[in-house]
This record gives C-alpha cells, structure tokens and sequence, in this order.
C-alpha cells in the first residue's frame, strides 16, 4: 500500500519545507524587530515608513511576493543571492527571501503589541525609583514585553510552516510540490493527501501545543 | 508624547532626534535612487512598458476579468464557508461530548494544513472522481480549498464572538424557560453576528489574498494569473507586478478600513451587550477574553 513512495524523496521534500520554515523563520525575526523597534521609535520619520511598509507588505499577497522574488527580482534584475548557476539553490533563497520579508510584517505587529502591553505606569514608576532608560528597559519592560509575545508569535511560526508551500509556485522542491507531482502521477489520492496532511499536521500542531503551553506560563497575569 | 519607552524629549533628545531624522532620510533616499537606477539600467521605466496600463485595452482583456474571478472566488468562499463555520463553531460548544470532540478535531485539523494542500487535493479529486468540466474545475477546487480552510477559521470567530458575550444573557434566557436552540437562534446568535462582522470582514483580506493560490498553481484565471498573460503579451514583467501588487493593497486596504471603521461604529453603537470582536481577531488562537485585546496574528496567507 504505501509503495507508491518508494522513489519518492517524501522525507527530503518535508526537510526543504523545515529548512525554508528555519531560515526564513530567523530573517523573519531580525527584520520583524527592526521593523518594531521603527514603529515604536521616537523619530516619526521611522514611525511612519515602518507604518507605510506594514500596511504595504501585509496587503499584498505572498504568492505574489514570491512569484515577484523569481520573475522579478531573478529573471529581470539578475539578483543572484549568491548561487548563480545552482537553479534550485537560487529558488529557496529567493524564497526564503520573500517568506521573510513577508512575515517579518506579522512579527512586526506581535512584538508591537507586546510593548503596548505593558502600562506606561510601569515605566514611570521604574523612572521615579531613579532607574536609567537602559535599565528600564532591561528590567521592567523588555521582559514583560517577550513574555507576552510567545504565544502570538507562535501564532506567526505555525503559519509560517503553512505559508512554506508557497514556495512551490517558483518550483522549490518541498512538500506541497512533491504531493502535487505525486497525485497527478499516481492513482492513490486519498492515500497521498492523507500522508502530506498528516506531514503538516506533526509539524505545526506539537510546535503550537508546546510554544502555547510555554507562553501561557510564561505570560505576565494582569 | 508618553510611551512605556520615552518620556517627551528634552532638549538633547530633540537634537538626537533631528540628527536620527537626517541619517534616516539619507538612508531612505539611497535606497530609494539604488531601486530607480536599477529599474533604469534594466530598462523598466520606458513608458512604452507602462503605457498598456492607460489604454482601455490592458484593463478590459486582463486585469478586470482577473480581478472579477478573484472576487466571485473570494465571495464565494466566504458564502458558503460563512454557514459552515457557524454550524462548526456552535457544535464545537455543545454540551454533548460526541458532538463537541468531532468538531473540535475536524476544525483543528482543517487549521493545521496549508490552504495550497487542500486546492491542490480537491482540483485531482474533482477530476478523479466528479464530471466537473475542466473551465470550472480550477474555480471549484480553489473555492473548495479556500471553503475548507476558512469554514475552521470562522468557527473559531464564532465560538469567540459566543463567548464574548456576557454570562448573563443565557442565564436569562434559561431563567425565562428558553430551550438551548432557543437560546441560541434567538439570543445568542444575533448577537453574536453583530460583535463578529469586523473579524468576518477582515477574514475576507485572507481569503482575497489566498485566491492567489489558484492562479499559481492550478491555472485559475484570477489577478495574478492575467498579470502573466498581461506580461506575456506586452513583456513588461515589473510594471505589471507593481500595477497588480497596487489593486491587490487598494482592494484590501479598502476592505481593513471598512473592518474597522464597522469595529468603531458598533463600538459606539452599543447595541449589543457583548464584546466586539476586533477586526484583527481573525483566527485568534484562542477565544478574546477581554474586549478590543487585538490578538494579530499571520495565521493566513
């Protein structure tokens, strides 16, 4: 029953969707915080292009920041991200690429929303004991403010995992791509989207379950 | 202006914020001459590769039937997924456990998988197993996908919207010998309806920008997909990308600000007695506890 497999890299195609989920997980997370650290800046210059690029950004579908990473940047403007003659190394980066500055805008918003959690009076009371702005910071607001982002930040992980497949749409070989090649060739469809759901399933309901676990714990009760 | 981060700027936090303006302007003005010089080099801002987008031409032949099937595709999902969540979303709260555990696991399940996973198995199913003709099979399978997807999310907007409301209603609704459906068609739900349609209105920006999906992948004429016969015809790749990516941000830009120009109006109106859902909410991991917390996550595409 499950020999239609063999020949099939099903483990490879999950370990490209794992990898694209990493990398672009970690860039995600740097621009995000830039990204944040803009929008809650003092310089209203900053405050308004983080502003204008997140409004921008999550308005626009990521199949069409992806399709745009390939024929766009790729094909029209020859950005090579470093692996010029490698095709399928040149697709995950540029995939990478556009996962990233996609969800970067989704973790923008979740780091914003844990800073706006914590009340000013925390900070004013920090300021009237004499503490300076770093140790404010470091000891009153930054740990209430991560504390409170672990769960939607989770949020933003699992649906990063989901957004992965996009990939497919400029031929990075992960795993929605390999269950499209496999129900077009083999005549086991149920048996085929069964395995791949199952994929995503191990893949994002364990991350969610423990991260929200983690994050409920972790939350500051108010 | 007070934040938790700043006090108002003295007079060395004004200086440093002006010098901080400056370096950023700078920054900002490079980056933006790189992108020009760039788009010139390559010869995209010829105005012989934007001037399609003047003409009646390039709008009636591509861009206007790819934009009607994206919205007929995203209408349509919402129809039929609207109906579908809220029955999922009530059972998810019945008090029998062989009703509430099901919904529960088909709801989390749908959640876990990616939108594309589920297009890709309902356009082979259609054509494995149904008559569907191959002109409709690519709108058929992206609606299924889109149906199946947002049919869970809603429940859960559902389930928060219920729970948003307070105890009390259904405390009196029993007190007055209302039976639980009574209960719920006629005191709960209307409601409800109310405290949910900005997260409803919201949803429908991921569900628009999901259609696109189908273009890729399954050769559904939306947007997306007549930007490439668009650019296949004219060869002009990065205009038309910039053109599509605007109607794609005006379209859901418009629809944001309805959301939550709806969330202020019925904030004010107070016509319910429960919370209402922030337009953001949608797909909110876990039912809003207390009113206007925005939960914003990238749960869609």
């Amino acid at each position: 029953m499950f020999d239609i497999f063999e020949g099939y890299d099903l483990l490879g195609a999950f370990w490209v969707t794992v990898k694209l989920t990493v990398f672009s997980g970690i860039g995600a997370l740097v621009l995000g915080t830039v990204l944040a650290a803009m929008r809650v800046s003092p310089v209203p210059l900053m405050r308004g292009f983080a502003t204008v690029y997140v409004n921008v950004v999550r308005n626009i579908p990521l199949t069409v920041i992806i399709v745009f990473c390939s024929l766009g940047l790729a094909d029209i403007f020859g950005m090579t991200l470093g692996a010029s003659d490698d095709f399928d190394e040149l697709a995950f980066r540029l995939a990478v690429l556009g996962l990233a500055a996609y969800t970067a805008v989704f973790v923008c918003e979740a780091v914003r929303s844990g800073i706006n959690t914590v009340p000013v009076g925390q900070a004013e009371a920090a300021r009237a004991i004499g503490l300076s702005f770093t140790q404010v910071l470091r000891h009153i607001v930054l740990p209430q403010a991560f504390r409170s982002v672990i769960g939607p930040l989770t949020n933003v992980l699992i649906a990063l995992t989901k957004n992965t497949t996009v990939a497919s749409a400029i031929g990075v070989a992960e795993a929605a791509l390999l269950m499209k090649e496999m129900i077009e060739n083999e005549a086991q469809l149920l048996l085929i989207s069964a395995v791949f759901a199952l994929g995503f399933v191990i893949l994002t309901l364990p991350t969610g379950l423990i991260l929200g676990w983690v994050g409920k714990r972790m939350a500051v009760k108010r | 202006m007070t934040s938790v981060l700043y006090d108002a700027p003295g007079p060395r936090a004004k200086r440093r914020n002006i010098f901080y303006t400056a370096a950023f302007v700078v920054l900002l003005a490079l980056g933006l001459w790189w992108i020009f010089s760039v788009m010139s080099d390559k010869g995209q801002l010829e105005w012989s590769l934007w001037e399609p987008f003047v003409t009646a031409q390039a709008w009636t032949t591509y861009l206007l039937p790819g934009l009607g099937n994206t919205l007929k595709a995203a209408a349509l999902s919402l129809v039929i997924a609207l109906p579908l969540g809220a029955v999922f979303g009530i059972a998810r709260m019945s008090d029998h456990r062989w009703v509430r555990v099901p919904a529960g696991v088909i709801v989390e399940f749908f959640r876990a998988i990616p939108v594309l996973l589920l297009m890709l198995f309902a356009n082979e199913f259609y054509s494995a197993y149904t008559g569907v003709s191959t002109e409709v099979r690519p709108l058929y399978a992206v609606v299924t996908g889109l149906v199946l997807y947002n049919a869970s999310v809603i429940a859960e907007i559902v389930r928060a919207g219920i729970l948003s409301l307070p105890k009390g209603q259904s405390e009196a609704a029993k007190a007055i010998g209302l039976r639980k459906g009574q209960t719920m068609t006629s005191i709960l739900l209307p409601q409800a309806v109310t405290a949910m349609l900005p997260a409803l209105v919201s949803q429908l920006v991921v569900i628009v920008k999901d259609t696109t999906l189908g273009g890729a992948l399954l050769a559904f004429p939306e947007l997306l997909n007549a930007r490439g016969t668009l650019a296949a015809n004219y060869a002009n790749v990065i205009p038309s990308f910039i053109i599509v990516a605007i109607i794609f941000i005006v379209l859901n830009l418009l629809l944001t600000t309805f959301a939550s120009w709806l969330e202020r109006r019925l904030r004010r109106a107070k016509r319910s007695s429960g919370a209402v859902l922030a337009a953001d909410t949608a797909g909110a991991e876990e039912p809003v506890a207390e009113p206007g917390v925005k939960t914003d996550d990238g749960r869609g595409t």
